[in-house]
């Protein structure tokens, strides 16, 4: 008896070893033949807690492959293939290695940034181009030739948002509270309070909180009161950030409220009564309702084909794929191209004098060490949309 | 008085029986899956016939059997629930990456890096079960298996605010706090939430199947000494342990702590064969899923956790190509594998097929009690 259960497990096992490596083999695609779309690949959590970015990016950029190759047939063709990572870098290396397997020309980045910089380690190794959409962790591209972001480094965004306080709210008493068990928010209080100090100001409050309580808030919020704050940075995402809207107005504290690209959504968070988001301002690079006619194609497009209002991050997939597709024109390669033929070609586009402009960005341009440069727009939320800031 | 009833118990009629006959049958599967696995593989990707997504997780796999294994020291052989063995795989793993780290500045000889991090790794994942071992394991009933959630927990919280960097001497400076004193934020080795990131990725499958081998080593030899056997009579009837006079605390202990130990060298692989490692990833999920490993191959059988530790990791990604329904299809066959291996009367429909296909050497016996002795119901 013992001995049968012990080789029934020997053949299930080697039933699913068979299994295994015939769905390995049957990946390798051949890079031969004329027709063969290049493969644009993604890895991102299509599953889990923070699904709703990867699934953006996915969406996004299979729009702008499909629009690329309706309009230009006799151009180079696109593939594109988004493969779960579940936000976990571990799980981002296998994802990555299963798009190497299908043939991935060119890595369109990961979606979250743990993942992506464990993924481009590997896509540094490998020597494929890599365009991060929404990566913003300067680790990410720090050390790597071949890897670019298409959103603000989380520092550039600090340092943005930083200068734009020191500009424009001069008098402000500005009060900080950021989540420091989120490398996102963390990153980008770092350089928001470097760069605010250096300005010779002082933050009069600074106050932390982590993933494990983000629904009680009254700590901070009445810290930021007794601090005098009249002026509140957030640069956290907007499910915490709205249940400091609520919990503040309960207690009559009215500070303006200032976010960073991760606040966009708040709108649109059910159960969420908007009017206590008037006046918050935000920094972004992305907004669904500005008015330029790039932007509204795109919406209306995405609104189309998956029947939601694209976020942010479906928009940075959907220029990262025309900003990829625009430099392999530009250097003039074909489908028949190598990964690494493609790879230093658009190195040499990108930390050169390459210029994209989509809907994140009018003119976005890069330097040697990946990082994008365009103009972040603030927004003020007036009667429930987004207006820019006077 | 105890340790005279098992060396004699060792010494006499036992020693055949247990070290000729059990052991050795168990060692020789064991090694033989590992080193069999390990050289089929090599050959294969030599061969090209297995692509990146299988040789990444070389690594991976040979850690998480490591992990099984060590784990399944404490909850098959000493017969306590553990639920926080991703905190001392935590503790290994940032420690393991600091010491690279410092000795990468003087040292380019990779072998000696990996080796003397994964020791310290080691050390201090014990260090850290030593601690909580030390006042709880004298406590009876689940009490471990709460506090081990919460080490777990708390661990993954520490690292979350734990700054690590050199300064412009080299030397190794630390705050629990953004700004590290005399250190350039470009400089830090670990930061926080961020978790270590620039990390020389070192792990190679070899040093993976030299950990395995290690852990089962160690794990097989203290089950099949003087020790284990006196840890698992008390897993058994512990007040009859007691009454020969075992000291409970001091074998629940020392079971608690080597696989602690094997947890942080294992966890410290792991980092090194990652550029970047989050805190995030140690958290209670992960802890989880190497109890799964060992339940799933039957607490307390070394070679069944290693067989299921590398079909769980690598079963995710052979879903892939169910796109959206992946998870699913993993949790299904998650939970036909659980009802199938425990379930008496599957198992014996199954031994009834089996028997069909292959009637040679149909043993008599009562189909369907399956393991017998081994099928020791969790822990506690």
């Amino acid at each position: 008896m013992k001995k049968n259960w012990t080789k029934f497990v020997v053949v299930a096992l080697s039933c699913m070893m068979a299994f295994m490596l015939a769905a390995c083999g049957g990946g390798g695609s051949s890079d031969a033949g004329e027709a063969s779309p290049v493969l644009l690949g993604n890895t991102g959590p299509l599953t889990g807690p923070a699904a709703i970015y990867g699934n953006a990016v996915k969406n996004g950029g299979q729009l702008a492959v499909d629009e690329i190759n309706a309009a230009n047939p006799d151009g180079i063709q696109l593939a594109w293939q988004a493969e779960d990572d579940e936000a976990d870098g571990e799980k981002a290396v296998n994802a990555y290695n299963k798009l190497m397997d299908d043939g991935m020309k060119v890595f369109i980045g990961s979606t979250t940034s743990g993942s992506c910089v464990a993924a481009s380690e590997k896509a540094f190794e490998d020597r494929v181009f890599e365009l991060t959409p929404s990566a913003s962790q300067v680790a990410v591209t720090e050390g790597k030739d071949n890897v670019f972001q298409l959103c603000f480094s989380d520092p550039n965004q600090g340092v943005a948002a930083a200068d734009w306080v020191v500009a424009n709210m001069a008098d402000a008493k500005v009060g900080v509270i950021y989540n420091n068990a989120s490398d996102y928010s963390a990153g980008i209080f770092d350089k928001f309070k470097a760069q605010y100090e250096a300005s010779g100001k002082q933050l009069v409050a600074v106050e932390a909180f982590s993933d494990d309580a983000n629904t009680d808030f009254q700590a901070q919020i009445n810290s930021m009161k007794n601090a005098g704050a009249d002026f509140v940075f957030l640069p956290i995402y907007y499910t915490p950030a709205s249940n400091i809207l609520i919990q503040a107005d309960k207690i009559g504290y009215a500070p303006t409220f200032f976010g960073v690209d991760g606040m966009d959504g708040i709108l649109t968070l059910e159960g969420f009564d908007t009017k206590l988001a008037e006046g918050v301002m935000l920094l972004t690079p992305f907004i669904a309702t500005a008015e330029d006619e790039a932007t509204q194609n795109f919406v209306a497009a995405y609104k189309d084909a998956y029947g939601e209002e694209p976020n942010q991050f479906a928009a940075d997939a959907y220029d990262c794929v025309y900003a990829v597709y625009g430099a392999m024109n530009a250097a003039g390669l074909d489908a028949s191209a190598s990964h690494e033929e493609i790879c230093e070609a658009l190195i040499a586009q990108f930390a050169g004098d390459y210029v994209a402009s989509g809907v994140t960005g009018a003119e976005m341009e890069w330097n040697e060490a990946g990082e994008v440069n365009k103009t972040p727009n603030a927004m003020v939320i007036e009667n429930g949309v987004y207006v820019p800031v006077k | 008085m105890a340790e005279r009833i098992l060396k004699n118990i060792s010494s006499r009629g036992l020693k055949n029986a247990v070290k000729g006959n059990e052991y050795r049958r168990e060692a020789s599967i064991s090694y033989g899956i590992l080193i069999g696995g390990y050289i089929l593989f090599q050959i294969l990707a030599a061969a090209g016939l297995i692509g990146h997504n299988l040789q990444g997780q070389f690594v991976p796999i040979c850690v998480y059997i490591s992990l099984a294994v060590s784990l399944n020291l404490v909850v098959g052989i000493s017969g306590e629930l553990s639920l926080g063995h991703a905190g001392f795989m935590a503790v290994g793993a940032f420690s393991g990456i600091l010491m690279s780290r410092i000795l990468g500045q003087s040292m380019s000889f990779e072998p000696a890096i990996i080796i003397i991090s994964m020791l310290f790794g080691a050390l201090i994942a014990s260090l850290a079960g030593f601690v909580i071992g030390i006042p709880i394991l004298g406590l009876r009933g689940d009490y471990l298996a709460i506090v081990t959630l919460a080490f777990g927990e708390i661990i993954r919280n520490f690292m979350n605010v734990l700054y690590f960097g050199f300064d412009g001497n080299g030397r190794l400076r630390f705050a629990f706090n953004h700004t590290i004193e005399g250190v350039e934020n470009n400089d830090r080795i670990i930061t926080g939430a961020i978790g270590a990131t620039g990390t020389k990725t070192m792990a190679t499958f070899t040093w993976g199947l030299l950990l395995c081998l290690f852990t089962v080593f160690i794990v097989l030899n203290l089950k099949n000494s003087k020790q284990g056997r006196a840890i698992m009579s008390i897993r058994d009837n512990r007040i009859a342990g007691e009454s020969i006079g075992l000291d409970v605390r001091k074998y629940k202990l020392m079971a608690f702590v080597v696989s602690a130990a094997l947890a942080g060298m294992a966890g410290c692989l792991f980092g090194l064969n990652y550029s970047t490692l989050v805190p995030v990833k140690f958290n209670f999920n992960t802890s989880v899923l190497i109890l799964v490993f060992v339940v799933l191959g039957g607490v307390g059988n070394i070679w069944g956790g290693i067989i299921a530790a590398a079909l769980l990791t690598v079963l995710p990604e052979t879903f892939r190509q169910f796109a959206d329904y992946r998870m699913l299809t993993y949790a299904i066959v998650l939970i036909l594998v659980m009802i199938c291996t425990y379930n008496p009367a599957i198992k014996a429909r199954i031994t009834g097929i089996w028997a069909k296909i292959n009637p040679v050497k149909k043993k008599s016996g009562s189909s369907g009690k399956g393991k017998g002795k081994k099928s020791r119901k969790g822990a506690a």
